[in-house]
């Protein structure tokens, strides 16, 4: 199993979510998140005092898949939350020891 | 009562060269104000209540004591959201603390009996004497009662103006405090001068239609005097302090526009063309105001920001309070539109200096109320109230020295006495939160609760 973390735009949610959902991902956490990469931030102007806001705004999407669907996965997410402008995000992938679904115990692939 | 009565004939005598709001009653034909004509009668007909004036001040009142939680909003959105709540609170308990004061004492103060052409005696404390019989030296057409509650609204937003410099840090019981004698010893002795029958502004000639001098000079240069007492915020100007939510601030300021119709056209003290007029240039002032700040923030640094709108016609509202009942529609858009500029540019000129009136109380109600009172004697004419006097445009340079002395007056009394007051409550009941509280938040720290749970 992996974990895929995906960080986004924000207004590309939707078309991530639903592309995931047609390849047959059931399931997803999502987290509001700030930071910065290569775009940085923007400043902002108040009563001609400028303020440099260095993080923006992004969406953490997480998945739990099996192994052999991870290239699948990812193909969706950069097809569905790709602009081709700087601050489009990345993709994590991380190596996941256990998965337990707590109502009925199942664990490994079961569960996810 | 002998003497009560020979200042006001003296008063009465002097209109043409003194005269202030409170004298704005309704002119004769012959341009004469009524109260100039009854007062040598003795004894005095009762005077007669206009039902057309009581219900226009009563509604003034209302929309005047709107403009503080419109001021709390206002200010609110600016600060971080830590400290939204303290800060709508600081204007919103003026209401509270500022109302029990006037009914007990700080009508008396301001408006009663003249004592030496500085204070009102305290005959008039609870209000004693103070009811629906009309008080003619005020307002000779409407009960006394009305004419103390709208003054009572205006007491209460001007130390709340104050409270933009020092916000996100002063500590509430000190400001409770602050709140009562601040009142007691600055608005209370200015509103006598400059309005009071006897006072000595007043008497010098000195034109503040609805309180450039007594509300926002007088707020303003206090809130200078505060952000110098009580030190800059923690972090200030390092650590980035941008506005928490502009909407709220946005509402704050159309309710304050909202509101100040009362402030301006109430100063009338009736419901005739003088109030029409002042309404009018109230109206045109804000708006050519808020374009002067925006096109001076756009050519200046390239976006026209909605808080610039915002702050510009605030600046515009403060700026037409003293010229109001006294200046004609195409003075007012010159008045509005340069207060948006030149409160702009105090408003940046505020990082060259280094002081931390975080919210720009003294840039916009300080800047703005002092050029409000200069125009005043550049544009006053007696052709909109012939109860005032012609400004400097209409052939009458004296004017203009005297609203000079008068706004030299008012900064500096209040300056000093606000200086010295926050000095003592430093050294007795401490005026700052710890750093340590700053950091948190005032108000999960001084109110024990938070403005948005999400």
């Amino acid at each position: 199993m992996k974990k895929i973390e995906a960080l986004i735009k924000p207004f590309k949610l939707t078309d991530v979510k639903e592309k995931l959902i047609e390849i047959g991902v059931h399931g997803m956490t999502v987290t509001e998140v700030k930071g910065f990469g290569r775009q940085k931030g923007h400043t902002e102007l108040y009563r001609g005092t400028e303020y440099k806001i260095d993080f923006l705004p992004k969406t953490k999407l997480e998945v739990v898949v099996a192994e052999e669907t991870v290239p699948q996965v990812v193909e969706a997410i950069i097809a569905a939350a790709y602009t081709g402008q700087i601050g489009d995000g990345k993709i994590f992938i991380s190596p996941i020891e256990e998965t337990i679904r707590i109502r009925t115990k199942e664990r490994g692939k079961d569960a996810v | 009562m002998k003497t009560f009565l020979s200042v006001f004939l003296a008063v009465g005598f002097l209109l043409a060269a003194s005269a202030s709001f409170a004298e704005d009653v309704p002119a004769t034909p012959s341009g004469v104000p009524v109260a100039a004509v009854a007062a040598p009668a003795s004894p005095a007909p009762a005077p007669k209540i206009d039902t057309g004036d009581t219900a226009w001040m009563l509604t003034s009142s209302a929309l005047v004591l709107l403009m503080t939680p419109g001021l709390a909003l206002f200010y609110g959105g600016m600060v971080r959201r830590k400290n939204v709540l303290s800060t709508i609170m600081q204007s919103f308990i003026a209401i509270a603390v500022v109302s029990v004061q006037w009914m007990l004492i700080g009508y008396s103060l301001a408006f009663g009996p003249d004592v030496g052409h500085v204070i009102g005696n305290l005959s008039w404390a609870g209000l004693n004497g103070v009811g629906a019989e009309p008080n003619a030296d005020y307002a000779a057409t409407i009960p006394h009662q009305a004419f103390m509650i709208f003054q009572l609204m205006f007491a209460i937003i001007t130390p709340a103006l104050i409270t933009g410099a020092f916000a996100e840090r002063f500590r509430f019981s000190t400001f409770l405090v602050f709140l009562l004698l601040w009142t007691t010893l600055v608005y209370d002795p200015l509103a006598h001068w400059v309005w009071g029958v006897g006072g000595w502004i007043r008497n010098m000639g000195a034109l503040d239609f609805a309180g450039g001098l007594v509300v926002h000079i007088s707020s303003g240069i206090a809130a200078l005097a505060a952000a110098l007492v009580v030190g800059k915020r923690k972090g200030y100007p390092h650590e980035p302090m941008p506005p928490h939510n502009l909407t709220m601030t946005l509402l704050g300021a159309a309710l304050l526009w909202f509101g100040w119709f009362g402030f301006n056209a109430g100063s009338a003290v009736t419901s005739g063309g003088l109030a029409v007029s002042a309404f009018v240039v109230t109206h045109f002032a804000t708006a050519a105001a808020a374009l002067g700040w925006l096109f001076a923030e756009w050519a200046h640094r390239g976006k026209p920001t909605l808080l610039g709108a915002a702050s510009g016609a605030v600046a515009g509202l403060v700026a037409i309070t003293p010229a109001s009942g006294f200046v004609g529609p195409v003075a007012s858009l010159i008045i509005g539109l340069v207060a948006g500029v030149v409160c702009y540019l105090a408003v940046i000129a505020k990082g060259k200096f280094g002081y931390d009136d975080s919210l720009d109380a003294f840039g916009v109600h300080c800047i703005g109320g002092t050029w409000g009172a200069l125009a005043t004697g550049l544009f006053a004419s007696t052709a909109i109230n012939a109860a005032g006097a012609n400004g400097l445009f209409y052939g009458n340079p004296g004017l203009l020295l005297i609203q000079i002395k008068s706004i030299a007056v008012a900064w500096v009394y209040s300056f000093a006495v606000t200086f010295l007051l926050l000095k003592i409550l430093d050294a007795t009941m401490g005026l700052r939160v710890t750093n340590d509280e700053e950091t948190q938040g005032l108000d999960l720290i001084q109110h024990g609760e938070s403005g948005y749970s999400m």
